[in-house]
């Protein structure tokens, strides 16, 4: 069974291999062979789930060594694999939901040309997620990491020819860059530190080391979830990144890639133990960022932009609950599952109504769209009950849980807590209604389409022509089948977890820990369940009382810092960018003074002397056979010389 | 030599022949020697019998063939034991079967098959009257540009014997690592140059360029020879023996006089040091350490390119292959004495190659700097003088055969009007026009660079390793200053392929037969294999890196 472990990153990397050098001949059945592999992928997964279950809980954990890439003394750099049950919950969730939106796309990206190569970074991005979940070691780990960051940057980017487009896929790359740093700074620390990067060790020797250095690998750690999770202060390239089609927006900034954060700070469970003040940090990110991106949701207009928004904050709670330490990990985990279901379903549902309606991505321009698209309507609307907390729905279980646990941190952090994570509940309740309303309820407010030259072939279905009105349709097959398949998930994954025993599945790769609230958990969930009907009423006044305007009003202060993302992009323009450009500058000025003089004098000293030893090679075969002989002297010379010394 | 000497030999060699014992030879165990040199014999009478037109195709599959059967050969003796626990000296302690030898056998033979197929090229030039052409000239002894010559070019003759000389350099350079005694080192040299020369002489194009390569390392090499030679009579002198395991007992003392006849010269020791210098000098001219690396630039330039690559990969494998032998078996009782030379002759090596490769305008001339380079990077291993050092230097030939031939297998594919644009102005914006050749070619000048997840860098990791582990960490320091000196101009070959603009009179990319297409794709993948995933073959190498004594 071990030796099935590295056919699962296989399957997808032969696809990604295929696709992307098989040339135009793969045009027209690429994209089947694409989604045969994440499937055979999946399959592997499951078979391994299977043989999984048939173990006692202790002895679950597989490992597979390939092969040692440097073997040496004091340095070893394994090509290892650790399947446990975190793991494979990972590599079911990223098959699974990777395989629904492989044959989603078939459809979306049905009228691309480039739709092959779509298939082929869609692949890579499968394999190189796979190896981060599946890594033995950190450096592995930073290989799978890099390698979804270059999967979502080819993906955001893939409409090059928009300027939006690649811009958003350079922003997210350069943001990603910085938590990179964070990554890697920690795997030299740990290097220093402990003498290995294998997870076990490490692990192990988590207990002994200073508290100091365990902090500072920690908060690097947890720099690097930031970036790759979009949290609070390197958040602003997940808005940006919805310019990429809408199936990468779902896989990859919403149901996978966006969580590899949370998988990072939960496997590294032992070292953030060892060490309360990042833990600290990482709860408050967490709750920041849980409700800056629940602002940024109320405030825009723009449905793919809303929900990235949400997706913002559920990390939130994610890494809110991971930073709880042992009585929140498995929460995170599970309302990760969760949320890969329902957030992924809610995506490729906005993805649909866009189909259907020439590309808009505005909800302004929608309104009254249930009648036209009913099976988009029931799916999206049950993947909305999932992430309000809706009882009985999945959301409602995993979200239901981190709030207590929050309580149950304990102390005044403990009362924040719960309180920032209630107010975001209600915050996510009244945002996810306005969404609803707007799509789907009230008036029609559709608008003929722009001129192409505005909005330059955006999405993918160009056959219509600029000017006309929209004909909301339902969408194809290949679509529809993987948004009901994603629906039901967010309808029963909750309660499956609920009562299947999830806690009991990854208790013993994350440990568990029954946290002691201050609050009964049936006062929480009346909470919770209170503070969602505030939401989702708030929401109906404004939203389904009131007709909504086309044209969005001013608005005020607040919503108009959160139309602009809160002002982060500014924010970075102002610190970051301003001030770095003055510290380019002096450096280049340094730079060009002075250590380009001494580069440059280092070669043009070596120019001139390669130019002066070119002469003595001047095409005469006796110059050469004096050289020789005279080496030859040399030779014996010093040969003779070595022995008298 | 005394007259009582002269008198021995003269009785020895007129007693009754009786005594003269019938040798002993394992016919088995020197099979891929056999196998190639029976192929070239027969190479030689299709040349004589087969009609000129059916001659081409039968050159190639016996060539193709006889290859493949002496590396099945290797396989099955090594997988016997013969690298291992069987491995012993053959043929009367004349050649050795062991690891290192089986290794580099190997690594001839392969290097040698991709080799082939660049030779057996035809699709790059258009068809000449009709006929396909490859790199060699239609009629060798033809003076250039005379009327003999324009005749065999329009009937379309081609010089298939580069077919047999390559099967006979073949089968020298197989014996030549795995000599156990000088004369058979020396008579291995001489049948590995001799074709070597010739071949260096047929290029299609420019050929009294190449005519002039051929001369020059023709008189060059007769030059080494001459030296070499010396240096075994002195030895002899020394030792009384010419066998590798008793110079070796001669010189750590464990016998005594062999000879009473050279009573007056054993165990002089100017004679053993003057003779192991001469010795290693004719090893250093075939490997292109300086200064004796003059010839390289100009025989690399002028040779038509497929030999180029073919003789930059196998000749560096089969002579370090016997430098190692000679220093690991033959004096180890003299590794203070060699250990500094050697020092100094690495440490020139490297910096000499890296430094005047940077002013090169001339692809293949900056090859060969390079490969001059490469042999200093080298020698840093052998001077190791540690297990680990040989193991270090036998990946480090295989992976560079493979980068070297593909990336010479690449100059022939990029041409103009004259033949091959060896011109580096040439190759600007090359990755505009033909993004996979200029891909392909950066992969290969990335490993010559040593850049990670190339086999350059796991092969150039494992020498300096090694030396640094031998002590000789200062020679380690200037590897890796002479490493970053060549980085430049390697990477200056990619900048100007990607980030110049195209010339408008540029030369044309030629779209290769399968043949090299095989031999690039080769070079890629062993490449970027042993630069993933080197762990296997540094294994394979570490088994292989026992002498036999």
């Amino acid at each position: 069974m071990d030796n099935l472990i590295a056919l699962l990153i296989a399957a997808p990397l032969l696809g990604a291999l295929v696709l992307l050098l098989g040339g135009r001949r793969l045009d027209k059945s690429g994209h089947w062979l694409g989604t045969l592999l994440a499937a055979v992928s999946f399959v592997i997964g499951l078979v391994l789930f299977a043989d999984m279950l048939g173990k006692s809980a202790d002895d679950r954990a597989l490992h597979q060594t390939l092969y040692t890439w440097i073997p040496v003394e004091g340095f070893q750099a394994d090509m290892a694999f650790r399947l446990d049950q975190l793991s494979m919950t990972f590599v079911l969730l990223i098959t699974g939901v990777g395989t629904l939106i492989h044959v989603y796309s078939i459809g979306y990206m049905e009228h691309d040309e480039r739709r092959r190569r779509f298939f082929g970074y869609l692949n890579l991005f499968v394999a190189a997620m796979l190896l981060l979940v599946l890594a033995d070691n950190y450096l592995l780990l930073y290989f799978g990491w890099e390698g979804v960051g270059l999967a979502s940057y080819l993906l955001i980017g893939f409409w090059q020819h928009k300027p939006t487009a690649a811009t958003a896929a350079k922003k997210a790359f350069l943001v990603n860059r910085v938590g990179d740093m964070g990554l890697s700074i920690a795997i030299m620390l740990m290097f220093t530190t402990f003498g290995t990067f294998a997870f076990g060790p490490v692990f192990e020797a988590s207990g002994q080391a200073s508290e100091g250095k365990l902090t500072a690998i920690g908060l690097m750690l947890l720099l690097a979830a930031c970036g790759k999770s979009a949290q609070v202060p390197l958040q602003s390239w997940l808005g940006d990144a919805m310019e990429g089609p809408t199936p990468v927006s779902a896989l990859i900034h919403a149901a996978t890639m966006v969580t590899a954060g949370v998988y990072l700070i939960v496997r590294s469970a032992d070292i953030f133990d060892a060490a309360p003040d990042a833990q600290l940090v990482v709860t408050v990110v967490g709750a920041v960022t849980l409700l800056f991106g629940a602002i940024v949701g109320c405030a825009k207009d723009d449905i793919k932009k809303a929900l990235a928004g949400s997706t913002m904050s559920q990390i939130g709670y994610m890494i809110l609950a991971a930073g709880l330490g042992p009585i929140g990990y498995v929460f995170a985990i599970m309302h990760l599952v969760t949320h890969g279901f329902f957030k992924a379903g809610l995506f490729l549902g906005a993805g649909s109504v866009m189909h259907g309606m020439n590309d808009e991505v505005d909800m302004r321009k929608y309104g009254g769209l249930r009648k036209y698209m009913p099976v988009t309507f029931v799916t999206f609307g049950l993947g909305y009950l999932a992430i309000i907390g809706f009882p009985g729905l999945s959301g409602f279980f995993s979200k239901d849980k981190i709030i207590e646990a929050a309580f149950a941190k304990g102390g005044t952090e403990g009362w924040i807590l719960g309180a920032v994570t209630l107010l975001g509940a209600a915050i996510t309740a009244y945002y996810m209604t306005r969404v609803m309303l707007m799509t789907f309820f009230g008036e029609k407010r559709w608008q003929p389409a722009p001129d192409a030259d505005q909005a330059p072939s955006a999405e993918p279905a160009a056959e219509h022509a600029a000017g006309a009105m929209p004909h909301p349709h339902e969408s194809p097959k290949s679509m529809v089948i993987p948004m009901i398949l994603l629906a039901v998930g967010s309808v029963a994954a909750g309660a499956v977890f609920e009562f299947a025993g999830f806690v009991e599945w990854l208790e013993p790769v994350t440990g568990f820990e029954h946290g002691h609230s201050p609050v009964s958990a049936a006062a929480v969930t009346a909470a919770t369940v209170a503070v969602m009907v505030i939401g989702v009423g708030l929401a109906y006044l404004q939203y389904g009382r009131r007709p909504v305007p086309v044209v969005a009003p001013r608005g005020s202060l607040l919503t108009r810092a959160a139309r602009r993302d809160l002002l982060q992009d500014d924010f970075n323009h102002a610190v970051f960018v301003t001030g770095g450009t003055h510290l380019t500058r002096s450096l280049v000025y340094v730079d060009h003074s002075l250590v380009d003089g001494v580069v440059n004098g280092t070669a043009a000293a070596v120019g001139g002397l390669s130019g002066r030893l070119r002469k003595l090679q001047n095409g005469y075969a006796r110059t050469y056979a004096v050289s020789m002989f005279g080496g030859t002297a040399v030779l014996i010379a010093a040969t003779l010389l070595m022995r008298a010394v | 030599m005394s007259s009582m000497a002269v008198h021995s030999l003269w009785t020895t060699a007129a007693g009754p022949l009786d005594k003269i014992p019938a040798p002993h030879i394992e016919y088995t165990q020197l099979s891929p020697v056999l196998i190639v040199l029976g192929a070239a014999l027969v190479s030689v009478l299709v040349e004589a019998f087969v009609p000129r037109k059916a001659r081409y195709h039968s050159q190639v599959f016996l060539s193709v063939l006889a290859l493949v059967a002496a590396f099945a050969a290797i396989v099955g003796l090594a997988a016997g034991g013969y690298g291992s626990t069987k491995a012993h000296i053959a043929a009367m302690g004349a050649v050795a079967v062991d690891g290192p030898a089986l290794f580099l056998q190997g690594t001839i033979l392969l290097a040698s098959l991709v080799a082939v197929f660049t030779f057996a090229e035809r699709r790059l030039d258009p068809a000449d009257h009709g006929h396909r052409v490859d790199s060699f000239a239609a009629e060798a002894a033809a003076v250039p540009g005379s009327d003999q010559e324009k005749a065999a070019v329009k009937a379309g003759f081609t010089t298939t014997e580069v077919f047999p000389l390559a099967l006979f350099a073949i089968s020298g350079m197989l014996v030549f690592p795995a000599a156990n005694d000088l004369l058979t080192l020396f008579v291995a040299l001489e049948v590995f140059s001799l074709p070597l020369y010739l071949l260096c002489a047929v290029a299609r194009r420019k050929r009294l360029m190449s005519q002039e390569a051929a001369v020059k390392y023709f008189l060059l090499g007769a030059f080494s020879s001459a030296f070499l030679l010396f240096g075994i009579a002195l030895l002899y002198g020394y030792a009384g023996s010419v066998s590798y395991a008793t110079i070796a007992r001669v010189v750590d003392g464990s016998i005594g006089a062999v000879d009473p006849a050279l009573a007056d010269t054993m165990g002089n020791d100017a004679l053993l040091l003057i003779g192991f210098a001469m010795v290693l000098m004719g090893l250093l001219f075939k490997i292109g350490a300086v200064p004796f690396h003059m010839w390289t630039p100009d025989v690399y330039q002028g040779a038509p390119t497929p030999v180029t690559g073919f003789m930059a990969a196998a000749t560096k494998v089969a002579a370090f292959g016997a430098l190692l032998r000679l220093l690991y078996v033959v004096l180890p009782g003299l590794t203070w004495d060699w250990r500094p030379v050697m020092w100094g002759v690495a440490v020139v090596t490297m910096l000499g190659g890296a430094i005047v490769a940077i002013t090169q305008t001339d692809i293949k001339r900056l090859l060969a700097y390079s490969s001059i380079a490469h042999a200093g990077f080298l020698l840093a291993g052998v001077i190791a003088a540690t297990p680990s050092g040989i193991s270090s230097v036998l990946f480090y030939l295989g992976a560079y055969s493979f980068v070297t031939i593909g990336a010479f297998a690449v100059v022939t594919l990029v041409r103009d009007a004259g033949g091959e644009a060896t011109h580096l102005s040439k190759w600007a914006g090359l990755g505009r026009r033909s993004p996979l050749v200029a891909a392909v070619f950066a992969v290969f000048l990335l490993a010559f660079a040593g850049i990670p997840l190339t086999s350059g860098f796991s092969g150039k990791f494992a020498v300096f390793k090694a030396a640094a582990d031998g002590g000789a960490g200062a020679l380690v320091v200037v590897g890796v200053i002479s490493s970053a000196i060549a980085a430049f101009f390697y990477i200056r070959v990619i900048v100007l392929m990607f980030f110049s603009e195209p010339k408008a009179d540029g030369p044309t990319v030629a779209v290769p037969s399968a043949l090299t297409s095989i031999t690039i794709t080769a070079g890629v993948v062993v490449t970027l294999a042993l630069g993933l995933a080197p762990q296997y073959f540094l294994d394979l190498a570490n088994q292989a890196s026992t002498f036999v004594r």
